[in-house]
């Protein structure tokens, strides 16, 4: 934990607010783009500790809430064909598609598997000969080189009943989007730091150079974030715009190159969908075509026509950063993690869920967070009580 | 365990099937000489006769009764097995009431094709966490479905106890001010099962805290400590434990998370996985809340009673109802709510 602990001391972390605190002398408006973050934001009240002029949005990097529903919809089908065994990450069991979630969906017969790595399916397929395997895989970059081992392992093995439903989805053109909407408000952003391990930083120049915003790869403890926040700030306030790497312990500037050669020998770049945004050029992976074989949409059939979001969630909003989940009607109400009505409420990298589960005083009181917490609770943010 | 051990005998041994085939489940001589010869051998005491329905006997009141039914993937794992599952599982929630456990009955649900050596490693397990717990299996049942139909084995248990002290202990006992307590670190028992059942290899392997507390519980009671409220964390973990309370009480709780007892080797596996360790179940552990004038004398009683690791957690207030607050270590404050669905790994 040597690589954790450190990043969570109280004393640190109380520093690095303070000096934020002195650095920021405007209003400004910064994105973190990975739902870890968001979660760590919510699970250690980060925002309580930041200046008020300073506003966090959280921002599209949750791999679950950004798979459009009709591939949802196509895993749920899949899952119920007779000779298909499913197998997914956790994340994906509960996120609501037109048949309900995976979980209701297994509950009516379909073979859905929970798996923590894609090597587990390619198990279950060598183990299954009969059973046609099909391994949803979601994710950013970050499980895009596992994905791609699990197909070179099963290609290795010489099994003709292992497929991948990509839903693969590349974060630094989804950044590029948001930038260059004209109603953007982002100064800064807080790179995703688990995605830079594998990435490397050479995508972030380019683009903080072309919108100005300043970049800085962040980690997951409250002092990573801390450190982020500041560093973007620092840059805001100087009117630099920089890539910074300030999560030097995991992340190396050329990422894990083996890797992402990795990726590049089963996967192509590609322009997909994703859920909020919409199209995103170059925003995600799909399997190179000499190696169709491994290909669920080609082995079982392809994925239906573009499906309505409910009408209600406004995840869109909230994917984008224009919206605060407590600012939806609908988040606590008709929306909650027992009956999500968008994957950012079900997802453990969800925003949404992220509000609900550490702030839900906050959801049902309104207004800023930590405020609300304090009101209902009559605790205040020293678990005092008042 | 209603059995039959006439002259007609098979000379058969117990051991002449090496797995559980539907005759075990059929009520005949294959089901006989399962109950004789391994249950009623292994689990052997006084009150359990084979030969009735049901046992007798003889319980002064006010008595305590309480049943569960285990099912656990993998059968065997690191600290236990189901077995020891069934009983403590049970016997702690006799203790939970303020009681003593007594007597037990098991129920068995066996899958064909269980090996019997499993099923008896299973029912010694039971035997020896029933002999820590101070209690007898006193009667109980087998059924056998097909192959395919179960896990191998599921167990119900049903415990019978008889009250400590008079006076009630529960959710309506608790008073704002009180002392919130856990007797031990909390989570080891979902984290071994989990890592055993992921195959993830940790540095220090994870060993499940499945264990009777009844003595723990007892000496609590017995030192004359204002005990309000006993729970022991076991699905849904501490956290949903306190925010039943909370519910129950109509009172709030604040907790300082850095007092919570937890083993550095399963924050570190759930820090892998993206499990907050505070929902992960433990099976050996309790948490009580006792008047704060009590708090520290009831510390010292746990930490001589099977209880070393033992910690004040936080406290009952008036203000936030239905709520629990958890303090972190840089001052952030957070609401614990109910676990929603069951816990599930993240993707990265």
């Amino acid at each position: 934990m040597k690589y954790v602990e450190p990043f969570r001391e109280p004393e640190r972390v109380r520093r690095a607010a303070a000096t934020l605190a002195a650095t920021c002398t405007r209003p400004w408006k910064i994105m973190e783009v990975c739902g870890g973050q968001t979660h760590a934001i919510a699970r250690y009240a980060i925002d309580d500790l930041l200046p008020d002029s300073l506003k966090l949005v959280h921002g599209p990097g949750c791999p679950v809430c950004v798979t459009p529903v009709e591939v949802i919809a196509h895993a749920q089908l899949l899952s119920l064909k007779p000779d298909v065994t499913l197998c997914t990450f956790g994340d994906m069991l509960r996120v609501p598609g037109p048949g309900g979630d995976l979980v209701a969906v297994r509950a009516r017969g379909a073979d859905v598997r929970l798996v923590l790595s894609p090597l587990d399916a390619v198990e279950i397929a060598r183990a299954n000969p009969e059973r046609q395997v099909v391994f949803f895989a979601v994710g950013f970059e970050t499980t895009a080189p596992s994905s791609a081992l699990s197909v070179e392992l099963a290609r290795r093995l010489e099994l003709s009943n292992y497929s991948l439903l990509v839903a693969h989805v590349r974060v630094a053109p989804a950044m590029e989007l948001l930038l260059s909407a004209p109603d953007n408000e982002v100064q800064g952003f807080l790179a995703a730091g688990h995605v830079c391990t594998i990435e490397g930083t050479s995508e972030y120049p380019a683009l903080a150079a072309r919108y100005r915003v300043p970049i800085v790869v962040t980690g997951f403890e409250p002092l990573d974030i801390l450190l982020g926040v500041r560093e973007v700030v620092r840059q805001l306030e100087a009117g630099q715009a920089d890539v910074t790497n300030r999560y030097e312990r995991a992340v190396k500037p050329d990422g894990n190159p083996l890797a992402r050669a990795m990726v590049d020998r089963v996967f192509e770049v590609a322009d997909v969908a994703w859920r909020g945004l919409g199209p995103v050029k170059r925003g995600g992976l799909k399997l190179r075509r000499e190696l169709a074989d491994f290909d669920a949409t080609r082995v079982h059939g392809p994925i239906a026509a573009p499906m309505p979001e409910p009408t209600a969630c406004r995840a869109a909003e909230v994917l984008r950063g224009r919206l605060e989940p407590i600012e939806c009607q609908a988040f606590g109400r008709q929306c909650t993690p027992e009956t999500p009505l968008g994957a950012p409420m079900v997802s453990t990298e969800g925003a949404c869920a992220a509000y609900f589960r550490f702030r839900p005083g906050a959801a049902r009181a309104g207004g800023r967070p930590a405020r609300a917490v304090a009101d209902r609770t009559g605790l205040d943010l020293a678990g005092k009580a008042r | 365990m209603t059995s039959h051990t006439g002259s007609m005998y098979c000379p058969t041994a117990f051991s002449s099937y090496e797995h559980i085939v539907l005759a075990h489940g059929g009520g005949g001589r294959a089901m006989h000489r399962l109950i004789d010869g391994l249950f009623a051998r292994v689990l052997s005491c006084p009150d359990l006769d084979t030969e009735h329905d049901g046992a007798l006997l003889d319980l002064a009141g006010p008595i305590a009764v309480t049943t569960d039914a285990f099912t656990v993937r993998p059968l065997f794992f690191p600290g236990g097995d189901i077995g020891r599952l069934a009983v403590c599982g049970t016997v702690n929630d006799i203790a939970m009431c303020g009681a003593r456990p007594r007597h037990l009955a098991a129920a068995f649900v066996l899958e064909e094709g269980l090996a019997l050596s499993d099923l008896e490693s299973i029912v010694r397990s039971m035997a020896t966490a029933a002999r820590e717990a101070g209690v007898s299996v006193v009667t109980g049942d087998t059924k056998v479905v097909e192959r395919g139909k179960g896990d191998g084995v599921y167990i119900t248990t049903t415990g019978l106890g008889t009250r400590i002290v008079p006076r009630r202990v529960g959710p309506r006992a608790v008073r704002a001010g009180d002392s919130v307590l856990v007797s031990g670190p909390v989570g080891d028992h979902g984290m071994a099962v989990l890592s055993v059942r992921e195959g993830l290899e940790h540095e220090t392997p994870l060993q499940s805290d499945v264990a009777p507390v009844v003595h723990s519980v007892a000496a609590l009671l017995e030192a004359d400590i204002e005990v309000r409220f006993l729970r022991d964390p076991t699905r849904g973990g501490l956290a949903s434990a306190l925010c039943e309370l909370a519910s129950a009480s109509g009172l709030g709780i604040s907790l300082r998370e850095h007092d919570i007892p937890i083993r550095s080797q399963v924050a570190d596996a759930c820090e892998l996985l993206g499990l907050d360790p505070l929902y992960v179940a433990s099976e050996g552990r309790f948490l009580s809340v006792v008047a704060a004038a009590d708090a520290e004398r009831a510390l010292i009683v746990l930490r001589q009673h099977g209880c070393p690791q033992a910690a004040r957690i936080g406290e009952i207030l008036a203000s936030g109802p239905g709520r629990v607050i958890l303090t972190n270590a840089i001052g952030g404050g957070r609401v614990l709510d109910m676990l929603s669905g069951e816990q599930l790994p993240r993707i990265c």
